[in-house]
């Protein structure tokens, strides 16, 4: 076990090499950093100085891989290539344009990125299975095709509508809960409901019909037919093999995304002016940071790979047919 | 990129010119499915089911729109000469020459659907004296003498439209009714005892009755259109329902578009790594990996920045505000394409995994046959469904993450219409009062609309081109 997650581990270093090359060549390569002070200082201001000024105070007046000019390995050290992505695996993701660390706001911000996403997770994974049960109990009969069509409309409609639906009814003509905002600890609670309400309620459509069609897989098989024809009733089918066998399909689904919680949810936290990554991301892209678009890449692929290494460690401990090896 | 033609200088956008090669391909491959009874088998079982084949109705009509949208010209300046012609800078497309006045008809600034009087008041000079009153709109319900004639007026018009729809919805399935009687030897009124039955092929009741729904829709808006604003207007006075209508080919552009850039890299990439295996898969395994482990919104978003980058750095080779906004959409279609592979390319290398161990393909390879004919002979046909089922469900999807990048301000050209860019300008606008709600609601409608049709068509090609499902829903 050890020595596959240790093996896991290693392959998972050339995919960030990947990751990181990538976007060196998307944002150093393809576009140069002359590109870029010209963008940021808008094109009244563009002149050659004020655009070796705008490279130096952000530390991109360095050549790209190879400093000619330096000797011993200052040669690859004193180069925008160490000093901007190589740094990253460190998670040294420098200053974004308003002068801030871009690591400290990352650690500032997953808290509130969190208090949102991770209910979401959980209250959406027990409603959409919830859902899902419900209409496989009344499976081919009308309460399951309406259940179904239910969830392709609910699936149709945008997730943008929901939001700006949810605050303008229960916010704004309600009154029940707050349009906005965020607060630390108890009295937190009442700016964390809507979110959360409205994002589970755009993810019932997809989610619980996913949910549906394993839990189908599950039911034609030969287990369940024992189970039933020893005399278990429908109920305890469903619920003591149907859903047990079906967790595992499920699970594996979710641990993937498990990770990915600390980086937030961009629209969601942005529209209720959560201060999480989700916003803080929306906001560098707006205003065209590169450099915490580029941490933000970072992060997001290293919490996605461990995200995949969690799943294949799921897997073998909620199936115990697979074999790691 | 254009070519003269007397008074109009017809323009072929890069997207135009590829919707109309897609266009060209999806006829093509149907002729060809039309000849080969075992690719026309699990049509005809889509062509059986009533939801499905209404979506399609409905997704029809929004491709002939998107369609006429995609033919574009510029008109020639009225007092330039004949023989050295200058043109407008605006470029125009059938369906706007279609619409007529409906693109032209701009008021002073919002409006409520189908009023006749802007939506706040404002000083006006009247008998001498500053009254402070909603002021009379130009065009919408300027036909009117008095406000009380306005409900009486729509309702007659909505019923006369209502009316002219069903009458030639009638006649359409007569005519219909007429033909597949004789075809089949049947008297007419048999037939029609059939049809009301049931007992004929193919989804009867329902398609006949959405058609129907759609023409008398079609006959309402169109009498409503002519002297009302039917969704109202927006912040400049434009007629929202025109622009809810342009929106739908950026809609149906990026939905379809970004499947071009999308499939050969699946198909090409998914293939060989499940066939040749060893360090082909390897490396293949590796690029789709890297990919998917960077946030889909973060790969577009820098991408997306790059390319606003390199349009504003070569404003001097786009001529018009319309290609400069036509290179950014199609930009955006590749985008989206090269970040949407990996998850169709998994499953087809899962698939030829599977399928390069089956006997009949170690046959070919006993006889000698070479890797590209197995490929094309025998791996590539029985994946045919995998890919078209994933084409159908990914276009509704690419729909609506239009509306999302646009609002993250990575999405289409601001001055494009797009639902996203709708949705954009107006949401901040709940917050008025009078609120104001017809923008936000008719784009909703109307990517809403595109989806279901879109989804619940794909429901329908998938139930019946995946063996796995078999007469399971």
């Amino acid at each position: 076990m050890l020595a596959y997650i240790l093996r896991r581990l290693l392959y998972a270093i050339p995919i960030l090499i990947g990751v990181n090359l990538l976007t060196f060549a998307l944002f150093f390569v393809v576009n140069t950093p002359d590109d870029m002070a010209r963008l940021q200082l808008g094109a009244k201001h563009v002149t050659p100085e004020a655009i070796d000024r705008w490279k130096i105070e952000h530390g991109y007046d360095k050549p790209l891989m190879l400093n000619a000019g330096a000797s011993g390995t200052a040669q690859f050290t004193d180069t925008i290539f160490f000093q901007h992505s190589a740094a990253m695996f460190v998670f040294d993701f420098g200053k974004g344009d308003d002068g801030r660390n871009i690591g400290n706001e990352i650690r500032n911000r997953m808290g509130p990125s969190l208090a949102i996403a991770l209910p979401v997770f959980v209250i959406g994974l027990l409603v959409n299975i919830t859902f899902a049960l419900l209409m496989v109990f009344f499976r081919s009969t009308y309460l399951d095709l309406w259940g179904v069509v239910l969830c392709v409309v609910l699936m149709s409609i945008s997730g943008l509508f929901y939001i700006i639906a949810g605050q303008y009814f229960i916010a704004k003509l309600w009154n029940l809960l707050p349009i906005s905002g965020f607060a630390e600890g108890i009295e937190g609670l009442r700016f964390i409901l809507l979110p959360v309400l409205v994002s589970v309620v755009a993810g019932i459509g997809s989610g619980a019909r996913w949910y549906r069609t394993i839990f189908l897989e599950e039911i034609g098989k030969d287990y369940v037919r024992t189970a039933r024809a020893k005399g278990l009733s429908e109920l305890r089918v469903l619920f003591r093999h149907v859903l047990k066998n079906g967790m595992i399909p499920i699970l594996t689904g979710a641990v993937v995304v498990l990770p990915l919680l600390f980086m937030g949810s961009l629209i969601t936290e942005s529209f209720f002016g959560i201060p999480g990554l989700g916003s803080y991301t929306i906001d560098a892209i707006q205003a065209q940071d590169f450099a915490v678009v580029r941490a933000m890449v970072f992060l997001g692929s290293f919490l996605y790979i461990v995200g995949l290494i969690l799943t294949d460690i799921s897997y073998s401990l909620a199936d115990p047919r697979v074999r790691l090896q | 990129m254009s070519t003269v033609w007397a008074d109009f200088d017809f323009v072929l956008l890069w997207t135009d010119a590829l919707i109309f090669a897609l266009l060209a391909g999806v006829l093509g491959l149907a002729f060809f499915i039309r000849r080969r009874e075992h690719l026309r088998a699990p049509w005809r079982a889509v062509a059986q089911r009533p939801m499905a084949m209404g979506s399609a109705l409905v997704l029809s009509v929004f491709v002939v729109i998107g369609l006429l949208d995609s033919l574009h010209y510029r008109e020639r300046l009225p007092d330039s000469p004949a023989d050295a012609p200058h043109y407008s800078v605006d470029v125009l497309s059938v369906f706007d020459a279609l619409v007529g006045n409906l693109r032209t008809q701009h008021e002073k600034t919002y409006s409520e659907p189908l009023a006749m009087q802007l939506y706040a008041k404002e000083f006006v000079q009247r008998d001498g004296a500053t009254v402070r009153e909603y002021p009379r709109l130009e065009f919408g319900g300027a036909h009117l003498q008095h406000a009380d004639a306005r409900q009486p007026d729509i309702a007659r018009r909505s019923l006369i439209g209502a009316a002219q729809g069903l009458a030639i919805s009638m006649l359409l399935f007569g005519l219909v009714a007429i033909w597949r009687a004789r075809e089949g030897r049947v008297a007419l009124g048999e037939w029609l005892g059939a049809w009301w039955e049931g007992q004929l092929a193919g989804p009867g009741r329902t398609l006949v009755l959405i058609a129907a729904l759609l023409l008398m829709l079609g006959g309402v808006l169109a009498n409503l259109a002519s002297v009302y604003h039917v969704f109202g207007t927006d912040k400049v006075g434009q007629d929202v329902l025109y622009i809810s209508l342009k929106s739908i080919r950026t809609g149906l552009v990026i939905g379809t578009l970004t499947t071009l850039v999308t499939l050969p890299l699946a198909i090409g990439l998914g293939i060989a790594a499940g066939y040749f295996r060893g360090w082909i898969d390897d490396v293949i395994q590796y690029i789709y990996t890297v990919l998917n482990s960077i946030p889909g919104v973060l790969l577009i978003a820098a991408a997306v920045l790059i390319v606003q980058v390199y349009i504003e750095s070569n404003a001097e080779l786009f001529d018009t505000a319309a290609a400069r906004a036509d290179i950014r959409l199609l930009a955006l279609c590749l985008i989206l394409g090269v970040t949407s592979w990996t998850g169709l390319a998994r499953l087809l290398r899962g698939e030829s995994l599977k399928l390069r161990t089956l006997d009949y393909v170690d046959a070919a390879r006993a006889f000698g046959v070479s890797h590209t004919r197995i490929i094309s002979r025998h791996i590539f046909p029985n994946l045919f469904h995998l890919v078209l089922i994933a084409i159908v469900l990914d276009f509704s999807g690419l729909v609506l993450a239009e509306a999302v990048l646009s609002y993250v301000g990575v999405g289409v050209d601001p001055s494009m219409y797009s639902w996203g860019n709708m949705i954009n300008g107006s949401r901040l606008e709940l917050a008025r009062e009078p609120v104001v709600w017809w923008q936000l609601g008719a784009a909703f409608t109307f990517m809403f609309t595109l989806v279901l049709a879109a989804n619940l068509f794909a429901d329908g090609v998938r139930d019946a081109f995946d063996p796995r499902l078999g007469g399971r829903r």
